[in-house]
Order: structure tokens, then sequence, then C-alpha cells
């Protein structure tokens, strides 16, 4: 098993610092449907002048470098212990580097560990056995503001009178959209999980984020509800930085999983526009990034 | 756009309305969760006492803060080893957690403009009229962007906090911002606010 971490390293530089190209191109056309001269389209050339800045500098987008959650995909017999090891060495580093900033605080104490490392959750990493060659590794930074405005809904939910069904995930979605304003640095991409328990459900609306934003849900009845989801959103006219506009989210990607008779959760993650999301794949001796 | 220099006078204040593009020179603090919590606990409801350095440190923030700025941002800060300290990432935090505090915050010490994302609810926008002050927008995000207008980090306070919990002190060049509440009454995010949610009902409604 070979040492990745200067791998894991540049797996997190490139995370923090250069936005996916699909979620890029998303974001200018959106600031090609706004007002000439809007608060909004303004908000939207600052933005992508910030891009265009960090991917030069290599300094980060945000400086809300979130948590990182990494989702590792491992062929048979490659140790997790080892592989935790260096993702742990490897952002400390990038937290020296200044790629990220430190945000690993003790609850109890209010401590800054200063290095991001915290508690063995803290980065957050997943390990699943694969059948393939390829060690496959996805990480996202997800910053806190948008993660504050996340929200779980338990169906029915008489308030906004939504019943056990996709009629009613769309209706408790626009709730938490509308709840988000511009809190979660709109415009956003949600996650959406519906089912679950109410651990997985959360799980599985981050797992959505990994998505590519031009994607099509393989489930015809969720790839509707993401695009209708997308539509209404953008009806409500929060607009990037909640200054009102034609563009409150880039899109939506839905998840659904099992759940209990009992229960019918619909969990909201909320991840910013700046969604930084990368994927670094080790084929033999090949290292890519995309 | 508006270039305005630190600390404001109330008739620059009083000038500005929603909408307004701002730039702004001069130096500010930076302050956020622990920070405003510190505030009106040792200071402004005085429920703890005063300890370590914190009445130095208070000396130290009121000619700054009075008539001046505080920025609720958490930077991403180079050269923490030598102490030559330079803001690498420097975008806004979200304000509204520091709704409970920010109001009184703002009477306390005479800040004429809050910065952040977001925005801010009923009590900011009263302490806008009363002190009088504007809460000013920056882009969420842009930080990269931001800490270009940051010319020099000029010193730090409460480190202990953990960086991006400090008081960082910081000459900024044509920071740019929106104003997004101003002394008037007027708030963006009312406005927004209120319009979406017709929008929502509407939508529940399908």
């Amino acid at each position: 098993m070979p040492d990745l971490t200067e791998a894991f390293l540049e797996l997190v530089r490139l995370t923090s610092t250069d936005l996916p190209p699909d979620v890029e191109a998303s974001l200018k056309r959106a600031r090609e449907q706004e007002a000439p001269g809007s608060a909004a389209q303004s908000a939207l050339d600052t933005i992508l002048e910030n891009v265009a800045l960090a991917r030069k500098n290599s300094t980060p987008i945000c400086q809300d470098t979130g948590t990182p959650i990494f989702y590792v995909q491992h062929p048979p017999g490659w140790s997790t212990t080892k592989l935790k090891g260096q993702i742990r060495t490897a952002v400390a580093e990038a937290t020296k580097k200044t790629y990220l900033r430190p945000n690993a605080v003790d609850t109890i104490t209010g401590k800054n560990s200063g290095d991001n490392l915290g508690d063995p959750a803290f980065p957050t990493i997943h390990f699943e056995e694969t059948e393939g060659e390829d060690l496959i590794v996805d990480l996202i930074l997800k910053g806190g503001g948008c993660e504050n405005v996340g929200a779980q809904y338990s169906l029915p939910n008489g308030r906004l009178g939504a019943g056990r069904d996709l009629e009613g995930v769309r209706k408790v979605v626009l709730d938490a959209v509308f709840n988000a304003q511009g809190k979660g640095c709109a415009p956003g991409v949600l996650g959406v999980a519906i089912g679950g328990d109410r651990g997985s459900s959360y799980y599985a609306s981050k797992e959505a984020l990994f998505r590519k934003l031009d994607d099509e849900n393989a489930d015809s009845e969720l790839a509707k509800l993401e695009n209708r989801l997308t539509q209404d959103a953008n009806q409500l006219r929060i607009g990037p930085m909640g200054f009102g506009g034609e563009t409150t989210v880039l899109g939506v990607k839905a998840k659904s999983l099992h759940r209990l008779p009992a229960s019918y959760f619909v969990s909201v993650s909320y991840m910013c526009w700046a969604h930084r999301r990368r994927r670094m794949t080790v084929h033999g001796d090949e290292t890519i990034y995309e | 756009m508006q270039k305005i220099t630190l600390p404001i006078k109330d008739d620059v204040i009083r000038a500005l309305k929603v909408g307004d593009s701002v730039s702004l020179t001069g130096v500010m603090i930076t302050g956020r969760d622990a920070v405003h919590k510190w505030m009106i606990d040792t200071f402004v409801k005085k429920s703890r006492k005063p300890a370590g350095d914190d009445a130095e440190v208070y000396e130290a923030l009121k000619p700054i803060l009075d008539g001046g700025a505080i920025y609720h941002c958490g930077p991403v800060v180079a050269g923490l080893d030598t102490g030559a300290y330079s803001f690498v990432a420097a975008g806004p935090t979200t304000s509204i957690r520091e709704e409970p505090y920010q109001g009184d915050v703002m009477q306390h010490f005479n800040i004429k403009a809050v910065i952040g994302k977001g925005g801010m609810g009923p009590k900011t926008l009263e302490a806008c009229s009363d002190v009088p002050g504007v809460y000013l927008h920056a882009i969420g995000g842009a930080a990269s962007l931001i800490a270009q207008s940051v010319q020099q980090v000029l010193t730090v306070h409460k480190l202990d906090f953990g960086v991006p919990e400090a008081i960082w002190v910081i000459d900024v060049k044509d920071f740019p911002a929106v104003v997004t509440m101003d002394s008037h009454g007027g708030s963006v995010h009312v406005e927004v606010e209120t319009q979406s949610k017709a929008q929502l009902d509407k939508l529940l409604a399908s």
C-alpha cells in the first residue's frame, strides 16, 4: 500500500482553491440571467472574480474551509487505519499551508485544536470496500454557514400541509429554502434525502451532493422532483446572497432510502455556491484528479 | 460606489440608503461569535468579571470602535508561526448568530458599521436607527478577493479564542460592500423575506 499523504494534500488544496468546472459554469449561466446592474448580478460578478483569483493564487475560495468530508472507496486489502492516518496528516499539513482554516473546536472547552484535527470524527472520513482495483476518494469542504441552514422534517407536516408523498417532500424542501434565505450563501445546491432514519437520512443528503450538477437522476420520479424543486425554489426569488433575483438554487440532488413504516424523514443539506467537491482516483501508479 | 473613511460621522451614515454600494478605508476589527459573547458578558451585562488581559483589550478596542466598524469574519491567516500575519482569505461569516448581541454592542461602543453576510434582525435594525449605524453586506465566499483589500494586519487580540474567533485589527483599503440595512428602518432582508413568503405560500397551495 503506497503512502498517499502528498496525494491527499493535493486533493485538499485543489478542493479548497479550485471550484469544479460544472459549478463555475452554472454560476456563469446564473449571472447571465440576472438583470444588468442589479445587486444580484454584481454579487455573481464578485463571486466569479473571486473564483478565478483563488484558482490563480492557490488560496481558499472561501475562508470557511468547513468540515472536510472524505468518502473513500477502497479495493479489498487496503488498511483503512493507514489511510485515515495519511488523510489526517495531509489535513494538518494543508492547514499549515493555509489551504484550510483551523476549524476543529472542542465543544466543552472552546479550544481550537489549530490543525483541523479533532476527535476521530473530525475530519469526517467514510470508508467503503469496493470490488474494483482503484482507490477513489471524494472530498467535500462544507462550510458552517450553509450547514447551519440544513433541515430535517418528519412527514406528515401539518403546518405546511405536507403528506407522505413526493408532493409533501416538495413542500418541506421549499420551506427549508425559504428559511435559509441568503444565509447559506445562495445560490446554493440542495442535497435531499427521503427516508432512512434521522442519521442515515442526513448522511445520504450529503452523499447526494457528490453528484455533478449537470447529471440526471437515474430514478425518473426523483429526476422529476429535482427539476420541479429547482424551478420552484427559484420562483422564491431570494436570489444570490439573498439580494433578490432569478437564481436561488443552482440545482437539487435527491436520494431515496428505505424507511420504517412509522417514519418518513426528509433531510436537506444546503451547500453554498462555493460547492467545493473534488475526486481523486488512484489507478496503479497514476493519480487522477477531477 | 461611495468611498467611506473610518471612523464614520453621523451625517455620512444618515445619507446611506439600502442598495448603496460602498467601499471602506481605514482601521477596523474582526469579531464574531466568541467576541460578541465576551463583549456582552464582560462589559455590557457585566455578568462575568474581567480577567487576564480583558480590561487592556477593552481599552485598546474602544477608540477603534468609536465611530468604527466590526467585521463578522473568521479569516485564514498566514504567518501564525512568525507573527508576521497576513490575511489569505477573509470573507464574511453569517451575521444572524450575533443578533442577540449586536444592537447592545453597537450602542455600547458607538459602532457605525456592522459588516457581514445574510443580514440581521429587528434588534440590530433598531440599533441602526438609534446609534445611528448601517449593516453592510459583503459577498459571502468571496474570500480571496476581499483579503486583497486588507493592507495590513496591525495586531491581534484574544488569539486564544482560536484563529477564526480572534479579534484581528486590520487596515483596509477599498473594502467592498452593499448597504442592506440603513439608519431609516430600511432592510433588504425584510423586503426579500416578505416577498419570498408570498411566493412560498403560492407554491405550497399549488
